[in-house]
């Protein structure tokens, strides 16, 4: 195999590229039509704003909700702290409890622990072994004084998706504010606003062939849900969220949204006939487990665990192939992935995991070359590895009394 | 993280990779590390009647510095005598592979393997001297 080719990029989920009909749509609108959305006097200033409330409508049409519903941020790490600071501020007289989950992104779990440094309490819930929630904890785990209810849509790591429809039965049961973070799932699952009762929902444009540093922010009219803006300035956006807004990404985003509405059906078909392709390869060697429930699961994604391989030494075989890691070795302290450790899987198996994220522009050819490459490399380890060399002589490694270090 | 050549080149290339019999007549083995921990290295050594190593075999399950620490120790501990092997420090294999602080625990394990094999060693062949560093012998424990 030849070194020197560029990877493959089977790491849709960390980002996309911009599809070449989003960019061409966007160019315009840095150099002739400049103008800022805000102006109101002259018509370079209409022009940008007819742009961006084109583009608003396309985002809404993608998860049917209303245009007025739509907030522009920068992303979703920038949507998911103006909705979880921003209701938690407002309802602090009612309550002080929020919930969330422990396989949330880090841009939910860690506005949660500034939550609580400002006095608010969090609960955060273990997911099945499967990466599901479990309703019945759920439920258990509310309280009268819970307010906010945060739950992604699909896990970035594993690809399950939540009920993020009977989730919402409960909260709004009990006139709870209802946050998903959906910055996975655009253009990948169908979203309904119309039909599901959440409050309040993060999206990103660059997880879905849009540009990277904008996204947007669903903010529930009926029954109307209520934040503290978290960014004072112009009043841009009714005021909850301010600054002057950046035309050429939001033309990106919308004309993304639009595609993606488009096409989300036969995309989803091609895409996850790849992942079992690429699935059904990687079944043919022995000692391999696939993180997270397979049904309710987004089709783009496969996350598996290669068992006595080492991580790092698994990412250093593989440089052909563009992958995320279950584990972090960047430094002498090795981290195994948290959502994986909150499956219940073993450092070890932590340790060996790797995430294929398929996406618009992978091949056929794409998914055999990783199957061959994968089977080749981890073959190769494998033969290297004393553990394996155990596992095949019927030693439960369990027994043994290793030496930590 | 930035490899260097060196590492690169044991990472794929490695160097005696293997095992030995451990019933075969001057074999003594050296297990050290832990999965948990992400490294464990198996070292063994063939020791002739005259005491020299001539030949040695390593698997090692870890990041690729650790799998370089252990194919170089093989190469270094061939031809010396069991004695002349226990001078091989860690710091030799961090110098030669050039290894970034975060990985300088690779190269001690590599140590740590050396040490175990040789006292596998003196404990079959020459009636149990103690020297430091332990080893383990899964098969056995795994028997209970």
């Amino acid at each position: 195999m030849d070194a020197r080719r560029k990877p493959i990029y089977l790491d849709y989920s960390a980002t996309t590229p911009v599809d070449p009909r989003v960019a061409e749509k966007m160019i315009p609108w840095l150099t002739e039509h400049f103008g800022n959305p805000a102006s109101r006097s002259h018509a370079f200033g209409w022009e940008a704003e007819e742009a961006v409330e084109n583009a608003r409508a396309e985002v809404a049409k993608l998860v049917n909700c209303d245009p007025k519903e739509i907030v522009w941020t920068s992303g979703a790490t920038e949507s998911d702290n103006l909705a979880l600071k921003g209701a938690a501020h407002f309802y602090k007289t009612k309550g002080k409890h929020l919930i969330t989950m422990k396989t949330e992104h880090k841009a939910v779990l860690d506005t949660m622990r500034e939550l609580e440094r400002e006095g608010f309490e969090v609960t955060y819930l273990d997911p099945e072994p499967d990466g599901l929630l479990d309703l019945n904890k759920f439920e258990a785990a509310l309280r009268p004084d819970t307010i906010v209810v945060s739950i992604m849509h699909v896990n970035n790591e594993i690809g399950v998706i939540q009920p993020i429809d009977r989730i919402g039965e409960i909260t709004r049961a009990k006139n709870i504010i209802f946050h998903v973070d959906a910055a996975q799932s655009t253009g990948k699952v169908p979203i309904d606003l119309q039909a599901l009762k959440v409050d309040l929902m993060s999206f990103s444009a660059h997880k879905t062939y849009g540009p990277k540093g904008i996204g947007a922010l669903f903010i529930r009219r009926k029954p109307r849900v209520r934040l503290e803006a978290q960014m004072h300035g112009g009043g841009h956006e009714k005021g909850f969220r301010s600054g002057t807004l950046p035309t050429h990404q939001i033309v990106g985003m919308g004309e993304a949204f639009r595609i993606a509405r488009v096409e989300m059906p036969a995309e989803r078909e091609r895409i996850r006939m790849l992942r079992d392709r690429l699935l059904k390869g990687l079944q043919g060697m022995e000692e391999i487990y696939v993180n997270g429930d397979l049904e309710h699961r987004v089709p783009h994604n496969l996350n598996v665990s290669f068992n006595y391989v080492e991580g790092e030494s698994l990412i250093m075989g593989m440089k052909e192939l563009a992958v995320s890691s279950g584990s972090a070795c960047t430094s002498a302290s090795l981290e195994p992935s948290y959502v994986l450790r909150a499956l219940g899987r073993n450092d070890e198996l932590a340790h060996s995991s790797i995430r294929f994220t398929l996406g618009r522009f992978t091949t056929q050819e794409d998914v055999d070359f990783a199957v061959e490459l994968l089977k080749q490399r981890i073959g190769k380890l494998r033969e290297m590895s004393p553990l394996w060399e155990m596992y095949k002589e019927g030693i439960d490694l369990n027994t043994v009394q290793w030496a930590a270090h | 993280m930035a490899y260097s050549d060196k590492v690169i080149d044991h990472y794929e290339n490695p160097r005696n990779v293997g095992s030995f019999r451990k019933e075969e007549e001057g074999v003594a083995t050296g297990m050290v590390g832990a999965p948990a921990c992400g490294d464990v290295m198996k070292l063994q050594i063939k020791v002739n009647k005259q005491g020299v190593i001539e030949d040695a075999k390593f698997k090692t399950y870890g990041c690729g510095s650790a799998i370089a620490s252990s194919s170089l120790v093989t190469e270094w501990v061939k031809g010396k005598t069991v004695d002349e092997a226990a001078t091989i420090r860690n710091t030799h294999i961090a110098e030669e592979l050039a290894l970034p602080p975060v990985k300088i625990h690779c190269s001690i394990l590599a140590e740590d393997a050396i040490k175990a094999a040789i006292a596998d060693y003196k404990k079959k062949y020459s009636g149990g001297d103690n020297v430091a560093g332990a080893t383990i012998e899964p098969s056995k424990k795994a028997a209970d």
